[in-house]
């Protein structure tokens, strides 16, 4: 460390694009894309690509707030500890107004170029995830996973309205199956670095609850993810493509949560299972929504007629 | 280039990584407004153009 009285260096670009959270993004960005793909409206390539951009761009935001209000508990974690706020490359005022910068540029450039519709729900997203669940729940509950959730369900819902123009059964439907998928997805996580997670004091599930009610929860919560995730094929809102594809990958991710939900823990535990089901729990997503998307391109270009 | 700010008791070898991180926020930084400015250009392109047909 260099003495205090010395000047610190200008921080790199690169921890500023850190701060945006790449890997969280790119779900983000699929997601997004898929929503606005699947929906039943076109729109003009750059208007679609300029949607996903500024989904992306508020995300980001987001993350840069999160990182900001978070750098205390992210020194704290193994996990976290090398992001550039608690690493010391970066000073804090400049992540917030980073944050800032990006969360209202978004918001701005969504309104003017798709419409206030969509760049309201961005606005809400961007809020719930930094305000309502970073600096309001996120330390008070140990349901913030599934409040955060909710956070992480906006981007398909936005990017099918930039598309339609109105919110319908099906972006909603959308929401609701990746805020039931993230809880199962992150308790997999949550149980093998809950030790992290006691460190720093945030009440995750496992370290509150016990892990036998957080095995208990992610079988829960996979096995409501199942009708759930069927449902849009039900009410008519996709084709069979989607549906079965829906219920062929919540069966296999109700088998991963299956032997995760039904053992304990034993001493000098590798977590397999679980290190299984988080890993499957992304492949399940992306699938999904591949899926969604190409039942919808089958549909338009009446490949099941 | 040649009145930015010269940071005081700076040893050589620390300057030129200051310099060099300037250099690259600089960059970085207009990469950024150069796409900005195409992407305004392109999405009034298309909505004019939207209009008139």
């Amino acid at each position: 460390m260099p003495p205090a009285a010395a000047l610190q260096l200008p921080t790199e670009w690169r921890d500023f694009f850190a701060l945006t959270k790449p890997r969280v993004m790119s779900l983000v960005v699929f997601t997004g894309l898929c929503g606005l793909l699947a929906a039943p409206a076109s729109i003009h390539p750059v208007l679609a690509f300029t949607a996903i951009l500024c989904i992306a761009l508020g995300a980001g935001g987001a993350a840069a707030l999160n990182m900001w209000w978070e750098a205390d508990i992210d020194a704290g974690m193994k996990r976290t500890a090398a992001r550039p706020l608690p690493a010391g490359r970066m000073d804090r005022t400049a992540a917030r107004d980073f944050g800032i910068g990006l969360s209202v540029g978004s918001v701005l450039l969504l309104g003017v170029a798709i419409g206030w519709l969509a760049a309201g729900l961005l606005a809400v997203s961007i809020l719930y995830y930094a305000v309502i669940y970073t600096i309001w729940l996120k330390p008070r509950t140990p349901q913030n996973i599934v409040i955060g959730g909710g956070a992480g369900a906006f981007p398909p819902l936005i990017g099918w309205v930039a598309a339609t123009g109105e919110i319908t059964a099906m972006p909603l439907l959308l929401f609701a199956i990746i805020f039931m998928w993230t809880p199962p997805h992150f308790w997999a996580l949550a149980l093998f670095v809950q030790t992290d997670y006691a460190k720093v004091g945030i009440p995750m599930l496992p370290v509150v609850a016990g892990e036998a009610t957080t095995r208990r929860q992610i079988l829960i919560y996979a096995a409501l993810l199942m009708p759930l995730a069927a449902t849009p094929w039900w009410i008519g809102g996709t084709g069979a493509v989607y549906g079965i594809a829906a219920l062929i990958l919540s069966a296999a991710f109700l088998g991963f949560a299956l032997p995760v939900g039904l053992r304990r823990t034993a001493a000098g535990d590798t977590m397999r299972p679980e290190k299984r089901l988080f890993g499957f729990s992304i492949v399940y997503l992306f699938a999904l929504f591949a899926c969604l998307v190409a039942d919808r391109l089958a549909t338009v270009q009446g490949w099941l007629r | 280039m040649t009145d930015a700010p010269t940071p005081p008791d700076m040893a050589q070898p620390d300057l030129d990584e200051y310099r060099a991180r300037q250099r690259g926020r600089n960059r970085a930084l207009g990469v950024v407004l150069a796409f900005f400015a195409v992407l305004f250009f392109v999405i009034t392109l298309v909505k004019i153009g939207g209009n008139v047909g």
